[in-house]
């Protein structure tokens, strides 16, 4: 391009710091990652509570969409753990709208995507993972481990499947996390890529852009997508730490 | 064999995985289509499960992905 500057598409992942902080040892700057977790906290709370003000019996569009959001959170609560889920509402809205919106501002342009590091969302579900493990534990006591041995297998099998079974459990935050981390990576390092092109070929940029317009519109169907699926296994966990089955 | 030309390979080699992907969302997506077909009122019940069930395969896909740009890029 005209400026000479080497740039790869993987430069719009770089964490740069925008106030250096140091306590001893440890760099806890405020990054550019931590200015857009902060913006994301903003405008989640600021929806919440700008839709609910006037609390109307008939509800202004801002009160549709808020209460629109709280039902389909609520509505997966309810056909994956039951009644006994309903403690767990605002985790799981709180899971849920900070992915969602996290993913949606990165897809602005001049933007960064926080969720597209291993870190946060690895420190998300190795929260979850943690946090559901307990449960299981403080639920069942030692029982839980019974969770491992699926009801009806024979004897025979059953030292073969018990490894699988907690190799597959542990496997959990790994898969929840690199699948969120990899969506949003693979997301923007392609249409970085691709729009890299429309510049080169002049004329026939077109092609590029058109595909770029219609990757973005894929984009931001996965930035929903991955949020649901996050919030959704993180559901169906807790439902596996409560019931054992 | 030279180190580049042999991250290169792996991450070529890595990549092949995906083909286990396409099946994977094929099959879905064909599940889906067949079980509107059969019974066109389950459509938004069946959906749910269509959409988590794409994304658990894709994820796969993502993870093959991963291990190929870890190879090229350390």
């Amino acid at each position: 391009m005209a400026d000479g500057k080497e740039q790869s598409p993987l430069e719009q992942f770089e964490i740069k710091p925008l106030i250096e902080l140091k306590l001893g040892n440890f760099d806890i700057s405020y990054t550019n990652s931590a200015l857009f977790m902060t913006v994301t906290f903003f405008l989640i709370v600021g929806f919440l509570l700008l839709g609910t003000r006037k609390r109307a019996s008939v509800p202004s569009r801002l009160q549709v969409m808020v209460e629109l959001s709280y039902e389909f959170i609520a509505g997966l609560i309810r056909d994956t753990i039951g009644a006994e889920g309903r403690k767990y509402f605002p985790f799981i809205f709180s899971v849920f709208m900070f992915v969602l919106v996290g993913n949606l501002l990165g897809m602005t342009p001049y933007s960064f995507t926080f969720t597209s590091h291993i870190i946060v969302t690895f420190a998300l579900a190795s929260v979850i993972f943690i946090g559901v493990t307990i449960l299981g534990f403080c639920k069942h006591g030692m029982h839980f481990f019974s969770f491992f041995l699926p009801p009806g297998t024979p004897w025979m099998m059953a030292p073969l499947l018990v490894p699988i079974e907690v190799i597959s459990y542990l496997s959990r935050p790994i898969s929840l996390s690199v699948r969120l981390f990899a969506n949003m990576l693979a997301g923007h390092t392609l249409l970085k890529v691709i729009a890299s092109f429309i510049g080169l070929l002049g004329v026939y940029g077109v092609l590029p852009l058109a595909l770029v317009t219609a990757l973005t519109g894929l984009e931001i169907l996965i930035a929903f997508l991955q949020a649901y699926v996050f919030a959704i296994l993180t559901c169906l966990y807790i439902n596996d730490a409560l019931k054992l089955h | 064999m030279d180190i580049e030309a042999a991250k290169l390979i792996g991450a070529g080699l890595a990549v092949i995985g995906m083909v286990g992907s396409g099946i994977g969302i094929g099959n879905v997506f064909s599940s889906f289509i067949l079980a509107v077909g059969r019974n066109p009122a389950a459509r938004n019940e069946v959906f749910t499960m269509t959409m988590l069930g794409f994304a658990l395969v894709e994820a796969i896909a993502l993870f093959a992905l991963v291990i190929a740009l870890l190879i090229l890029f350390k």
